[in-house]
Parts: structure tokens; C-alpha cells; sequence
């Protein structure tokens, strides 16, 4: 319940910057309610007058200002709900951007440990689907709640200020069409689930087989394939007839108790009329508001299990919010001269407290050095990676970069020592130039098409369809891995900055590109200290130091001769990889 | 189906005239589409119509749907007539009875109503399921027909959307049609003729005023829909930007440009809101304007009706009635609206399901049974070239070579050189562009499907197995296949491992063939393509998840189990293929070479060099 009301807490405050309209949006929707409400019982009151008139013979004097006051409770009524709407509009709209742009925000502040364990659909749920649902449920659920409130209330009051006896009969059967309504969902729930699991038993079918139709194709399978979806097509035919039949009835239903809410009113109207006391009007006035009763229970049950939805959703969105971002670095250092040295003294670090990785880890390099990181797939790249561009802490002892210590210099100066490159080539939707000029938006042209050239990758932008101008799109659209690869490069190439990390594994690359993608390496690491994931021998051989790494941890650290002297992991590795060679 | 036919004549007529694949059908169609520009609706409209054609076995169920909703909407009507005669005629007389038998007649009105609506609900319900599953099976068989060329058009992923979702779709517009749509016009029309037994002066004013609110319903709606779709569109900018920012985090700090980033997400968020508020004002119009103009209506009945009560030619019962029959006219009119819109999303599912009928299947299927001739080479390649339908390229060009019955062939080349092009035209998946395939001494064009691809058989690169258990995998080529034969079948594969886990074979296999590994789905393919006992058995890089060790065992094993089976192996690892006793070196769509391992290092430069990068490679590989 305290869940609850914080998370209300929290969004109030998203509400804030429109509070004069989200405040006129409550006025106006009163208004409209009551001016709704009234209309019925000034109709009333006209056909009053001509039956009135009809007694009495004569004019209806009456009949002209009860007209008029018609009209203006008419043009009230419109006035008022566009007035509301536009309101409600702005106050949701304006909530949802605040609420996805904060969102957004502490996305780009938060530090990568939270991004990388949260899986990239949730993050993007909450920031989209989330938010359009506390927009739907909340803002206008609330809306509806209370229209629907203030509707129920004054259709009592009109009522009972009218006539008693009637209302009573209104208040206490319709609600039997909520009841039937009810049961008949509840009964018919049956019959959705079977026609969802057989509905999923098609599609998971479909699935199987038109998506590897080729296979079908392949072993001549089609005719007992579709002698086997012809079974499942049937039986789903049964239960959604079921299904569609039984859940439609709802609306007739209600519908049916409504008509039988309306006779009774006719009936005791008529029956009353007759007795006096009640007048014509005042009968068909009553008819409408048996009509409109009805209405907002069914809305408010349904926003109900809306509303709950939507505070979760919010709850969701607010905690993201919230998450403490990186810890403030305006006050740290920036490196002024990047001289190419690191050296990491007695670090320790882990992801998870109970799992030690690194353990005492030291290293020296000197400017110009190429350190080899060299392992299994999964071994733990990542993971120094991200301990060399500061995107996580170490938990103790200490990393030199350029003769700063990391953990008191700026993230962004740090990083700007790098240029990397890394395994799983990202791009973003943009042009080609856009793409290369990522590291330095304020590039030349020239700079550009300079950079793309010694990565190898001008020759085929100039046969994309509009050049440098081309826009690529989302993950690099219809580009090859080794033409996003290339790209990748040309996008360090522009700035090249003084250290490099470059991942050199290629697996889905053709031999051609391949060769390209290595010049390219060289070109870059030309006089730069270098950290490479390593995959290939050569690379391996003539690195000044390669690190060892399996299963999270630097194990071995030397030279290749001084491992293989060493006769440990490294040397077991490649001699078993000779003798297989 | 019989529809289905003639309603595609026009389309299979034009791929007579040109033959072509159903990319480019659809392409031309969508030229036509074009052409037609000034009225694409009704284009769009009268394609739609075509798919009613699936209604044909249900007509009773759709005539009788409507017709209830009809009969519903008449009872409905007939209520505002009841009660103006208590008012006129109860009321006055003080007539208690009559009253209580007018009240009588509410309710009976009332039950009337919920059995047609009941009735309407049934046949509807029927018609429209009828009418899915029948478009669904039509869909499905149609798809059976069609050469990868149009799948690879298509994409599988869209033809299985086209499969579920829209067909689901257009069965719930269907449905809604025959329930609701027609409901709508029924009650307008039917509140035009109750006002006109009313007053015929009168009803001018519904004349009037109908056509006016729905002037204004239906241009509000014209002019949101396409705001709307905006709206989605550029949601699905920021959904975009969201993701690259996620998947792209580390690169864009290592860059520093957070701050260009979030700049460029607020401004997708203020041009998404700058289209609410726009959408938003613009259909806030409708509610109040249409409740301004039904309220004028009533207005003006009750000024001129209380002219005509005073003249004697209507009574105040009647006044009430009209008021009541021109609220149902509005809440009638702004329910079509609302049902259009939806409509609307189930034409673009039926026209989604039309562009795959319009593909037609390229490869034709040829009328002779293959009879594999014993002293024919097994496959021979005549100086063919291939194409795909979208590239200008050729992807293979003068391919010529002969394998013999009983021959090990391997295929070796770089990623893209055309592997797997190649092989995919011995079981005539795709045309040749040029020159011929010949398969057991005749050319695939005059084989059927069937005869031809029975004769083969295809382990493909990605292991795919179905829902099941491994003896209904296993059966796929050969349904009466015996445990006996699909066991020996298994062991060849080096797929015992079935074995060990429990049920053997009768482990059931998750879709996807989640619960094993990739090693694992592997050999129980080629498992699968050995129980057909092939004549030709393909392994397409299809020991890539088999370590070294499996992957020799396992080519010793096929050598000794195969005698006059003709195997194909394309790999990119030397070792696979290097025992071979022919292995054609691909480069770039062309023979580089053709030989024996030794022949090859001594004569092929492409050869050398990919065995000189393997010693690298395999490091890598594993390091």
C-alpha cells in the first residue's frame, strides 16, 4: 500500500507543470457532467409545456426561454468536455514526454553495470510501453473514474430529486446488468483459454513450418504437413466459434436487462402519471437517465483493473528514474597529456561480491607496447575492457592511465585516450558521414572521406546509393558485418586517438575483407599502445605481453617465449592447437 | 478453393506474359498500384472483395447473421413507438391495462431483441471462423508451392505473420462486419422510416441532420488516421533510439556524446508531442460538436413538433419518440466510425495476405519421375550460371563438373562464394540462369519435386528439428522407416547420445530443438537425411558445431556406411574436407580449382591460401 502511494507520490510530480489545466480539466469535467445531466430534465420540462398546452389549449409561453435555456446548457455541455479534453490532453502528453525524457536522462547517466544486467528489452519497455500505459490507465483511467464517479452521483441526485419511487427502481435493477455482464465473462474465460492454447498450437505449427519452409521444401514434406495443420486449423475452428460465440454475448445481454430497466421505468412512469404526481416530461426525462446509468459502471469495473496495471507500469518507470546514476566526476582530473602508459597495481575486481575475478593483478606498459589478450570465447575480454575505459570501478587497487589514476579522472578523459573497436559492430540510424564522424561531429568532409580511405571502406561508399550521404539503418541496415566493421574503423581513424582496443576477431568476414580489416589494424596501431583481442597467431607472437584470460580471470601474463617456458595453461593451449593445425 | 482460382486469374495471367518470379508480380503490382493513384482506396477495396471469396461454404451463416442483427435492430426501433402510445394513449385515458400490456410488450420486445441478437451472434461467430479457417488452409498450401526464391523475397518471418496475425485479423473484421457493420445502416434507415410513420414533416429534420453528423464524424476520422499513424511512426523513432542507445552504450561513451544523444532523444519526444496535442485537438472536435448538432435536431423537433401539436397533427408521445429515435441515430453513427477504424486495420491484413497469393512459384514443377541411372554420373553441372532474382551479379558462373555414384565431393571456399548457391540447385530450389544440372543422367527441369528431391538428401547449415519426439524427426523423409533402420541411422551421425538421455527414441524434442545443444541438433540432422537412405546426401557446413574429433569420426563413419552414395560436404575447415576424392575450390562464383587435396596444394594459389590461413584459423577458433 506505501508501494502504492509513493509510486503516486512520484508521479505527481510529472503532473505538476500542468497543474492548472490538469485542476481546469476537473472543473470542466463537473461541469460537463452536471450541464449532461441537466439537458434531459429541461426536454422533459418542454415536453411538459406542449403537454401543458395540449390540456390547456393556448401558446406555450414557456416554451421559447426553455428552449434557449436549452441551448445554453447544449453549448455548455460542448464547451466544457472540449475544453476538458484539450486540457487532459496537454497535462498526459506533457507527463508522458517528462516522464520518458527523465527516463531517458538516467538511462545515458546510469553506470553500465545496470544496463548490462537488465536485458535491453525491459529497458526499452519501460521507457516506451510502460509510460503509453500509465497514460492510457492512469491519466485518462483517472479521468474516466471520475467523470464516471461525478456521473453516478448526480444521475442519483437528478433522480431522487425528481422522484423517488422510480429511482429506487433504477438504482437497484441496473446494476443486475453489471452482475450478468460479469458472469458471463467469467464464464466464457473457459473458452478463451482453450482457443489461446490451440490458437498458440497453430502458430507455434506455422511457425515451424513456413519459417523453415526451404526445409519443407527440401524433403518433400509439404503434403504431410498440411494433412497435420489441416487437424490443428479444424480443431482451432471449433473452439473459437465457441469462444467468439460465448464472449459476444455480453453486449446483448446488457443490452436485454437495460430494455428490461427501461420497461419497468415506462411501466411505473406510465402507472404514475396516471396517479400524479409525475408529469410526461418528467417520465421521459427518467427514460434517458435509465439509458445513461448503466454506462459508467461498466467503465469504472474495467478502468479499475487498468488503474492497477498502469501503477505498476509506473512504479517500473519511476524506478528507473530513480536509480542512483555514476558517481559525479566534474570535480576529477583530466588527462592533458596522453603519453600512452597504464600500469594497474594490485587490482582486485568482480561483478558479483561472492565471485572473486580479479585478484592482485598488476601490469606495466610502456607507450607504444602491444599487450595480446588471449583466452577462450566468454573468457572475460569484456570484462578488462571494461576496466581500462573506466566503464566499471575496480574494487580496490589502483589503474595508471598516462600517469592519472582512473577512479580521479574524468570518465570522458579517459575514454578520449581510447579508440576502440570492438567485436560487435554498432552503428547508429544516420548517414554514412554521420556514422564515421561519430568521435568528432565537427569533421571536414575531407577528414572524413581521408579517415574512410585508409580504413579501406571508400571505395564501396562511393558505390552505396547516395555516397557519404547514404542513410543507413537501424544496425546498419543492409551493410555486410565487414563493411559495419570497416565502418567501425574509419569512425577511430578520424580522431585516432594515442591508445587503442581492438577486438580482431572476424568469424563472420570473408577472406578479402578480412585481409582489409588487418591493414587497417596495422595502420591504426602504428606507433599506439595497443590492447587487442587477440584471435590469430601472428598477432599473438609478436605482441610485448599477452595476457591469458579464462573463465573471468587473468591467469598468465609474459611473453609468448616466457609462457611457453612457463608450460602452463598458454603452452598446453598452443601446442594443442599446433598438433591439431 | 475453387474461388480462390478463378479470383487469381488475372494475376497468374500476367506472370504468363512475362515469366517472372512473384517479387517482381508484386512489384508490378504495386506499380499498378500507382497508376491507379487517383483512387487507390477503391483499388485497395475491390482487391479485399476477392478474399470473400472464402465465405462461399458459410453464405447461409452470413446472410443469416446480418439478417438477426437486422430482426434486433426492428425491435429496437419498434420500443420508442410503445412507448409514445402509453403516452398518447395510456396516459390520457388513464388505461392502467393498457399500460401494463404496453409495458408487456417492452419486455417482450426486449426478449425478441436478445434472441435475433443471439441467433445473429451464432451465425456470425460461424461465418467468420468458417471463413479463417478456410483462407488459413488456402494460405498454407499456397506457401507449400512457392521456390525459395519467393520465400527469400518474402522472408519467412513476414510469411508466418501473414500466417497468424493477419489472417486472425481479417477474421475479426469479417466478423465484426457481419455482426456490427451492417447494424449501424439498419438502425439510420430504420430510424428514418419510425419517423416517418411519426411525421413525415418531421423527419426532414433527420434527413438533414444525418448526413450533416456524419460529415463530421467521418472527416474528423479521415483527418486523425493519418495523424495517428504519424504518431506510431514516430514512436517507433524514439522506441529506435532507445534500443541504440542500449545496445550501443559502450561506444558512445567511449565517444562522450551522452549528452548529443540525449538531446537527439528530447527532440524525437517534442516533435511526438507536438503531434499528440496536435491529433488531440483536432478529434477532441467530434464528441462535442456532434452532441451541438443532435441537440439542435432535438431542438428543432420539439419547436416545430409543438407548432404541430398545437395544430393537432402530432401528440406529445410523439414529440418524446422522435427525441428518442434521433439519439439512437447519433450513438448508431458514431459507432461506424469506430468500426471503420478497425476496419481499417483488418484491410491491411487482407491485402497483406493477398501479396502472398500473388506470388507465384517460379521453379515449375517438371512431369517425369527421375530414374536414377546407375552409369550416369550423379550430379553434373554443365556449364551453368545462377543469379539471384534481386542481384545484377551472377553468384555462380560456368560451373561445369561431374560426381560419380559412390564419390566423396567437398566444397571449400570463403564466406559469400557461392557454397551454398551451388548445392542449392541440385535439389532445383532455384532455376539455373544459364547451362544445366543433371541429376542421376537427367536434368532437374523434367524431374518431379518429388522423385528428385527424394533422391537427396540435404543436411542444411542451420540444425533445424521440429516439435516431437527424435523417431517423428527421423521419419521425415521416410514415414514407415523401422527403429532398426533409423538406430543404424543415429549411429552413423554419431548421434547415439539419444541413448543415454532418457526415452531414446522416444525423447521429445522442444521446438527449436531448444533442449539439446547445437552439436547435438546437428548430427541429428544429418541422422534424418541418412534414414531416406539417399542417393546423394548433402552436408551443407553442417559439422560447424562438431568438434575436431566428432567431425573426423563422423566422415569416417558416412565413408563406411554409404557405398554408392554420392556426399557432398561444403565446409570452410581444410579437415573436413581434405580426404575428399574430388574438391572443387570456389572463389568468388567461380572454379578455382578442381582435384585431390595433393593435387590442389600443388596446383590452386586460392587452395594454398585458404590451407595457409586454416593454421591461424584453427587457433582461433579455439584459443
Amino acid at each position: 500500500m506505501s508501494d502504492k502511494s509513493s509510486t503516486l507520490r512520484g508521479l505527481m510530480k510529472y503532473f505538476k507543470p500542468c497543474r492548472t489545466q490538469l485542476a481546469a480539466a476537473l472543473v470542466f469535467a463537473a461541469v460537463n457532467v452536471a450541464a449532461t445531466l441537466y439537458a434531459p430534465i429541461l426536454t422533459g420540462r418542454a415536453v411538459d409545456m406542449i403537454a401543458e398546452m395540449i390540456k390547456n389549449g393556448g401558446t406555450a409561453d414557456g416554451l421559447m426561454p426553455a428552449l434557449a435555456a436549452f441551448a445554453v446548457t447544449v453549448l455548455v455541455t460542448a464547451v466544457s468536455q472540449y475544453v476538458m479534453q484539450l486540457c487532459l490532453n496537454k497535462v498526459t502528453f506533457g507527463a508522458l514526454r517528462d516522464l520518458r525524457r527523465d527516463a531517458f536522462d538516467n538511462l545515458s547517466r546510469l553506470p553500465l553495470s545496470y544496463i548490462d544486467s537488465h536485458p535491453k528489452g525491459d529497458l526499452i519497455s519501460r521507457l516506451i510501453s510502460d509510460v503509453e500505459q500509465i497514460s492510457d490507465g492512469l491519466i485518462l483511467g483517472f479521468a474516466q473514474l471520475f467523470t464516471g464517479v461525478v456521473t453516478i452521483i448526480g444521475t442519483l441526485a437528478f433522480m431522487l430529486s425528481i422522484n423517488v419511487k422510480i429511482a429506487l427502481i433504477v438504482v437497484f435493477l441496473t446494476p443486475v446488468s453489471l452482475f450478468a455482464a460479469r458472469y458471463i465473462s467469467r464464464n466464457t474465460f473457459k473458452f478463451f483459454r482453450e482457443q489461446t492454447s490451440v490458437r498458440g498450437d497453430l502458430t507455434a505449427f506455422v511457425e515451424e513450418m513456413t519459417g523453415n519452409q526451404k526445409l519443407v521444401k527440401a524433403f518433400a514434406h509439404e503434403q504431410a504437413a498440411e494433412d497435420e495443420f489441416a487437424a490443428l486449423n479444424s480443431k482451432l475452428q471449433k473452439t473459437s466459434v465457441k469462444a467468439i460465440f460465448f464472449s459476444s454475448l455480453t453486449n446483448p445481454t446488457t443490452r436485454f436487462v437495460n430494455g428490461l430497466v427501461y420497461a419497468a421505468v415506462g411501466i411505473v412512469g406510465a402507472l404514475s402519471v396516471i396517479g400524479g404526481g409525475f408529469s410526461v416530461g418528467q417520465l421521459s426525462c427518467f427514460l434517458t437517465y435509465a439509458n445513461q446509468y448503466t454506462k459508467p459502471f461498466n467503465e469504472i469495473s474495467g478502468v479499475i483493473t487498468e488503474l492497477q496495471g498502469a501503477l505498476a507500469c509506473a512504479k517500473r518507470v519511476l524506478d528507473l528514474i530513480s536509480e542512483t546514476p555514476e558517481s559525479d566526476d566534474s570535480a576529477c582530473a583530466e588527462i592533458t597529456h596522453a603519453d600512452g602508459t597504464l600500469t594497474a597495481e594490485h587490482v582486485c575486481f568482480s561483478y558479483n561480491k561472492d565471485v572473486p575475478l580479479i585478484e592482485d593483478f598488476d601490469l606495466r606498459v610502456k607507450p607504444g607496447q602491444r599487450i595480446a589478450i588471449v583466452g577462450p570465447t566468454g573468457c572475460g575480454k569484456t570484462t578488462f575492457i571494461n576496466l581500462l575505459m573506466r566503464f566499471y570501478d575496480v574494487d580496490s587497487g589502483r589503474i595508471m592511465l598516462c600517469g592519472h589514476e582512473l577512479t580521479k579522472t574524468k570518465r570522458d578523459s579517459v575514454r578520449g585516450v581510447y579508440g576502440m573497436v570492438l567485436q560487435e559492430t554498432w552503428l547508429k540510424t544516420g548517414t554514412v558521414r554521420e556514422n564515421i564522424a561519430y568521435g568528432k561531429p565537427d569533421a571536414t568532409l575531407e577528414e572524413i572521406i581521408s579517415a574512410a580511405k585508409r580504413a579501406h571502406c571508400d571505395s564501396f561508399i562511393r558505390k552505396l546509393e547516395n555516397g557519404y550521404d547514404t542513410v543507413l539503418g537501424e544496425d546498419g541496415g543492409m551493410l555486410s558485418a565487414g563493411q559495419k566493421q570497416l565502418l567501425c574503423i574509419a569512425r577511430v581513424m578520424l580522431s585516432l586517438p594515442p591508445m587503442l582496443i581492438l577486438d580482431e576477431a572476424t568469424s563472420s568476414i570473408d577472406t578479402r575483407t578480412e585481409i582489409l580489416i588487418q591493414e587497417a589494424f596495422a595502420e591504426m596501431m602504428r606507433g599506439r599502445t595497443s590492447f587487442i583481442i587477440a584471435h590469430r597467431l601472428s598477432t599473438i607472437k609478436s605482441a610485448d605481453r599477452i595476457l591469458v584470460m579464462n573463465s573471468g580471470k587473468i591467469i598468465e601474463q609474459g611473453t609468448h617465449a616466457e609462457l611457453m617456458d612457463k608450460n602452463g595453461f598458454y603452452a598446453g593451449l598452443y601446442n594443442s592447437q599446433y598438433d591439431n593445425g | 478453393m475453387q474461388f480462390r482460382h478463378i479470383s487469381f486469374e488475372k494475376q497468374t495471367g500476367a506472370t504468363e506474359l512475362f515469366p517472372i518470379d512473384g517479387a517482381t508480380v508484386s512489384k508490378a503490382l504495386a506499380k499498378v498500384g500507382v497508376i491507379v493513384k487517383y483512387d487507390p482506396e477503391r483499388n485497395d477495396q475491390q482487391k479485399m472483395l476477392k478474399l470473400f471469396g472464402y465465405l462461399k461454404n458459410y453464405r447461409k451463416q452470413a446472410i443469416l447473421g446480418p439478417l438477426g442483427k437486422l430482426l434486433e435492430a426492428v425491435f429496437e426501433l419498434i420500443v420508442p413507438i410503445i412507448i409514445k402510445r402509453m403516452i398518447d394513449i395510456g396516459i390520457p385515458a388513464g388505461d392502467k391495462p393498457y399500460i401494463m400490456k404496453m409495458g408487456a410488450l417492452l419486455v417482450l420486445m426486449g426478449v425478441l431483441g436478445l434472441a435475433s441478437s443471439l441467433t445473429a451472434q451464432y451465425f456470425a461467430a460461424k461465418a467468420a471462423v468458417g471463413f479463417g479457417t478456410e483462407l488459413r488452409t488456402a494460405l498454407f498450401k499456397h506457401i507449400n508451392t512457392l521456390s525459395h526464391s519467393e520465400i527469400d523475397a518474402a522472408g519467412s518471418a513476414t510469411l508466418v505473420t501473414r500466417m497468424t496475425v493477419d489472417i486472425n485479423a481479417a477474421q475479426t473484421g469479417v466478423n465484426m462486419l457481419l455482426r456490427l457493420f451492417l447494424r449501424a445502416p439498419f438502425i439510420v434507415i430504420g430510424a428514418v422510416i419510425a419517423a416517418l410513420t411519426i411525421s413525415v414533416k418531421l423527419t426532414l429534420i433527420f434527413l438533414v441532420f444525418t448526413p450533416v453528423m456524419w460529415a463530421v464524424i467521418y472527416n474528423v476520422t479521415k483527418k486523425t488516421v493519418p495523424m495517428y499513424k504519424g504518431i506510431q511512426k514516430k514512436l517507433d523513432n524514439t522506441t529506435l533510439i532507445t534500443g541504440e542507445n542500449i545496445s550501443g552504450v559502450r561506444v558512445i561513451r567511449a565517444f562522450s556524446r551522452q549528452r548529443d544523444e540525449r538531446e537527439r532523444f528530447s527532440g524525437s519526444l517534442d516533435e511526438l508531442n507536438g503531434l499528440q496535442l496536435k491529433a488531440g485537438r483536432a478529434s477532441a472536435i467530434m464528441s462535442p460538436a456532434t452532441y451541438i448538432l443532435v441537440n439542435l435536431a432535438v431542438m428543432l423537433i420539439i419547436f416545430f413538433g409543438a407548432k404541430m401539436v398545437r395544430s393537432g397533427e402530432l401528440m406529445t408521445g410523439d414529440i418524446v419518440a422522435l427525441i428518442s429515435l434521433m439519439t439512437q441515430v447519433l450513438l448508431s453513427l458514431i459507432r461506424l466510425a469506430e468500426l471503420i477504424l478497425s476496419l481499417t486495420k483488418a484491410q491491411a491484413s487482407s491485402l497483406r495476405i493477398l501479396e502472398v497469393f500473388a506470388m507465384q512459384p517460379s521453379v515449375t514443377e517438371g512431369a517425369e519421375m527421375l530414374d536414377f541411372d546407375k552409369n550416369a554420373p550423379a550430379v553434373e553441372f554443365r556449364n551453368v550460371s545462377f543469379r539471384y532474382v534481386d542481384s545484377e551479379r551472377c553468384a555462380l558462373e560456368n560451373i561445369s563438373f561431374a560426381a560419380n555414384r559412390g564419390e566423396t565431393v567437398g566444397i571449400i571456399g570463403g564466406t559469400g562464394c557461392g557454397k551454398s548457391t551451388l548445392i542449392n540447385l541440385i535439389p532445383r530450389f532455384y532455376d539455373v540462369s544459364g547451362g544445366e544440372v543433371l541429376v542421376g543422367g537427367k536434368n532437374v527441369r523434367e524431374c518431379t519435386h518429388e522423385s528428385l528431391r527424394g533422391k537427396i538428401g540435404i543436411v542444411p547449415q542451420k540444425a533445424v528439428l521440429f516439435k516431437g519426439t527424435v523417431r517423428d524427426n527421423m521419419k521425415w523423409r521416410c514415414p514407415e522407416a523401422t527403429d532398426i533402420r533409423i538406430k543404424r541411422a543415429l549411429a552413423v551421425a554419431q548421434a547415439d547420445f539419444v541413448f543415454d538421455k532418457n526415452g531414446g527414441l522416444d525423447l521429445v524434442i522442444e521446438q527449436g530443438g531448444k533442449n539439446l545443444s547445437g552439436g547435438q541438433r546437428q548430427r541429428l540432422t544429418i541422422a534424418r537425411a541418412l534414414v531416406g537412405r539417399p542417393d546423394i546426401l548433402i552436408l551443407d557446413d553442417s559439422a560447424s558445431a562438431l568438434d575436431l574429433a566428432t567431425d573426423a569420426n563422423l566422415r569416417k563413419a558416412i565413408a563406411a556406411n554409404t557405398e554408392g552414395m554420392t556426399v557432398f560436404i561444403v565446409s570452410q575447415r581444410v579437415s573436413s574436407i581434405r580426404g575428399a576424392d574430388k574438391i572443387i575450390v570456389l572463389d568468388d562464383g567461380h572454379i578455382a580449382g578442381i582435384g585431390t587435396h595433393s593435387e590442389l596444394l600443388e596446383g590452386c594459389a586460392v587452395y594454398r591460401e585458404i590451407c595457409r590461413s586454416q593454421l591461424d584459423r584453427e587457433v582461433r577458433g579455439n584459443v
